[in-house]
């Protein structure tokens, strides 16, 4: 019966289902400043979201291997890489001192209850978004293994082109 | 009962999207589907070597899949899960298959205004008075399930309300426990309450919680004793939060009043916790230092329940979460949940890019350093003694040490297609205070070697190892752990890892722990198999520990999202 209820609401909206999308999520900066996730959308720029943790080592690997790459990017793309911990409060302390030990030079935000994690149907980190100037989701993730960042380039120029 | 359940929310759900669908069908925004679906699928080998036994039903299978509908400042969203029958490591309780969350929700960020019905998860300041959250990996999820309203009257100060129950159980539907739980928390953000302060670099924000819970009950009887329990429970915290450019530091003070519980052998000692934490960092360079004394500060929603259900509120643990296997599962820590003083400190270095000893990519060092004791308790007698249990004489460490974790890593690349990274951990820890092992009881002493090694074998290819070594005289001695692992970006990955207790004091123990893995990864698809033996031991995340038993078989996982 509820699978009915489901499927009738899927059918009628199946005409107006779009690409996933930046939900609005409320959540702080390591500078301890609100920020709300929409406001992560820059007017036709592309941005890179990555959920990550300090606990988890293919995340780091992957961050900092964009940290090596992200003057070039930014200077041929013009996107702007998001680092969401999704830390909680046994590691949420680390998150500041971990970042600017290796320098990232990415904007860095706080989901300590997961909640933006949740709106964007995230299961496990690694997981990267590349999000248009528009807020939609173009491409997505979830793993990392050296050599990602190539396929992140080669869809960051696709998307600016 | 459970199908008009499932019918009534299914309706409800259905009708409310599908509606929202027709009528907006010919707008501008007629909204959209978000979703995700896991599905974990595995198989049995009886292996009396390792201990591992065959369910009855020979498989287990738990899947999960979400769904958010959006529009606008609106969504609605649930979560239709199966346990046909729960993999081993999972509540054997868990069981059949139906909606476990389900929820509606409206926010108006403009008007400050965020409300939401059914189930929902939460955390107010550091969670230590209030933590709703799901910890899917351990089985673990303790929504909140009731109404909460978060309002925003001016900019730096929110408040939130909240009146429910929460998760305990799965039987084919979501299953509360029996407490009632009403909680109230206010952050003020200082310097956002005013434009003129917005960007003072000293940042100040306070907050305060008060959560009770409710829950029927008459009395229970010790020794001669008849004791009344109490039936409301209350909690409240103040913190503060300051940063001044490079630093940063934080104070919290918690108290619990009127809570006799099985956590702490029914007494009536009021609960109390202190945390403190400061942080400087510069580039390059990050440091961080943390004490918390936690007394007797479990906190339920259900006065009678233990381990993982129905906890209302999270107290982390002061170790590093570990990731290389042999540091993160043979002697994880987790709170002792009774009471504990402990304090860490963590120093991260970078060694500059070009220099003598940073080399030419730079070297990264971190050195963390942990411990945690027993509480400073004196234990009282007599009837104050049944009532009470203890008196505290002090914030600071009691004579019972629970964990020494003193842990260092040097990470270099060396190459462009090399990267290599060494880590040393030293434990001491007390197996009775966190019972890991049934072998020993008393404390491990035990040293880890790690070196990892990265190699770009070929465009877009590349290898990396882990060999590691543990060293004991205690519990079952010496293991060796060799993890392989090659992966061709972006879509594929195999992987074998070999954990071999070599130095059991029973030879027949000496068992080679060998599993591989495959897996095929395209976008937000991941699909892995399995196969081989794994331990019996315990499986952290963030904290929080589960036993998982040994098992011999195989295992698919599927995750998706769109």
């Amino acid at each position: 019966m509820w699978l009915l209820g489901v499927a009738m609401a899927v059918v009628s909206l199946s005409a107006s289902v779009h690409a996933q999308q930046l939900p609005a999520v409320a959540l702080k900066d390591l500078d301890g400043k609100a920020t709300n996730t929409t406001d992560l959308v820059r007017d036709g720029q592309p941005t890179l979201v990555c959920f990550w943790a300090t606990w988890c080592s293919p995340c780091k690997r992957e961050l900092n291997t964009y940290a090596e790459l992200y003057p070039d990017w930014q200077e041929e793309t013009g996107v702007e890489i998001v680092a969401v911990s999704i830390d909680d409060q046994r590691s949420i302390r680390r998150v500041a001192p971990y970042v600017n030990s290796v320098m990232w030079d990415f904007k860095v935000l706080l989901d300590p209850n997961k909640d933006f994690a949740r709106a964007m149907q995230v299961i496990n980190v690694p997981h990267t978004f590349l999000v248009d100037g528009e807020g939609n989701v173009v491409w997505q993730h979830n793993n990392y293994a050296p050599g990602d960042e190539e396929e992140v380039y080669e869809q960051l120029l696709k998307l600016t082109e | 009962m459970k199908l008009a359940f499932c019918t009534r929310w299914g309706l409800f759900v259905g009708v409310l999207v599908g509606s929202l669908g027709l009528v907006s069908g010919q707008t501008e925004d007629p909204g959209r589907i978000t979703g995700n679906v896991q599905m974990l699928w595995q198989s049995y080998r009886a292996d009396s070597l390792i201990g591992a036994v065959v369910p009855p039903a020979k498989t287990g299978y738990n899947a999960y899949g979400n769904l958010i509908y959006t529009r606008g400042g609106f969504s609605a969203g649930m979560r239709y899960e199966s346990y046909l029958n729960a993999v081993l490591g999972f509540p054997g309780r868990f069981k059949g298959t139906g909606i476990g969350y389900r929820y509606a929700r409206y926010a108006d960020a403009d008007k400050g205004v965020d409300v939401t019905i059914g189930n929902f998860y939460e955390q107010f300041g550091s969670g230590m008075v209030l933590r709703s959250y799901e910890e899917r990996a351990l089985g673990i999820d303790n929504a909140l399930d009731g109404f909460r309203l978060i309002l925003t009257p001016t900019p730096g100060l929110e408040i939130k309300a909240i009146y429910g129950k929460q998760r305990l159980d799965f039987d084919s539907r979501l299953i509360n426990g029996p407490g009632i739980i009403r909680a109230l928390d206010a952050t003020v953000e200082l310097n956002d309450l005013r434009e003129a302060w917005y960007d003072k670099e000293m940042r100040w924000r306070l907050g305060g919680s008060f959560v009770s819970k409710f829950q029927p009950g008459t009395s229970i009887q010790k020794d001669t004793l008849v004791l009344e329990i109490p039936q409301n429970v209350g909690t409240w915290s103040y913190r503060l939060d300051v940063q001044r450019g490079k630093w940063s530091g934080g104070l919290e003070y918690n108290r619990k009043i009127n809570d006799p519980s099985a956590d702490n052998n029914y007494t009536y000692r009021d609960g109390e916790a202190l945390l403190a934490s400061l942080a400087y960092s510069q580039r390059g360079l990050g440091i961080s230092l943390s004490a918390k004394t936690v007394d007797n500060m479990s906190f339920r929603s259900d006065r009678d329940v233990l381990l993982f259900d129905l906890p209302i509120n999270y107290i982390p643990a002061i170790t590093k979460q570990h990731t290389y296997n042999l540091a993160a599962t043979l002697y994880p820590y987790a709170t002792v949940i009774s009471g504990e003083s402990s304090a860490s400190a963590e120093v991260f270095y970078m060694l500059p890019r070009g220099s003598a000893l940073g080399g030419k990519y730079g070297t990264r060092i971190a050195l963390n350093v942990a411990a945690a004791n027993s509480l400073d308790t004196t234990r009282l007698s007599g009837v104050e003694g049944a009532v009470n249990g203890y008196e505290r004489n002090s914030w600071g460490f009691g004579e019972e040490k629970f964990v020494r974790d003193v842990n260092l890593s040097i990470e270099r690349k060396i190459s462009k297609n090399l990267k290599m990274k060494y880590a040393y951990f030293y434990f001491e820890f007390n197996t009775l205070a966190t019972p890991v092992t049934t072998d020993f009881k008393g404390l491990v002493y035990a040293d880890i070697h790690v070196l990892e090694t990265q190699i770009q074998t070929a465009k877009r290819q590349s290898l990396r190892t882990e060999v590691q070594a543990l060293f004991t005289e205690q519990d079952k001695g010496d293991w060796a752990t060799l993890l392989l692992e090659y992966t061709w970006s972006p879509h594929w990955f195999v992987s074998v890892i070999d954990q071999y207790n070599f130095g059991n004091p029973d030879p027949a123990s000496r068992i080679h722990y060998l599993y591989g893995s495959a897996g095929w990864i395209n976008g937000a698809h991941r699909l892995s198999v399995g196969y081989g033996k794994r331990r019996e031991g315990i499986f952290c995340i963030g904290g929080v520990c589960r036993a998982v038993p040994a098992s011999n078989g195989f295992e698919v996982n599927f995750t998706t999202s769109f």
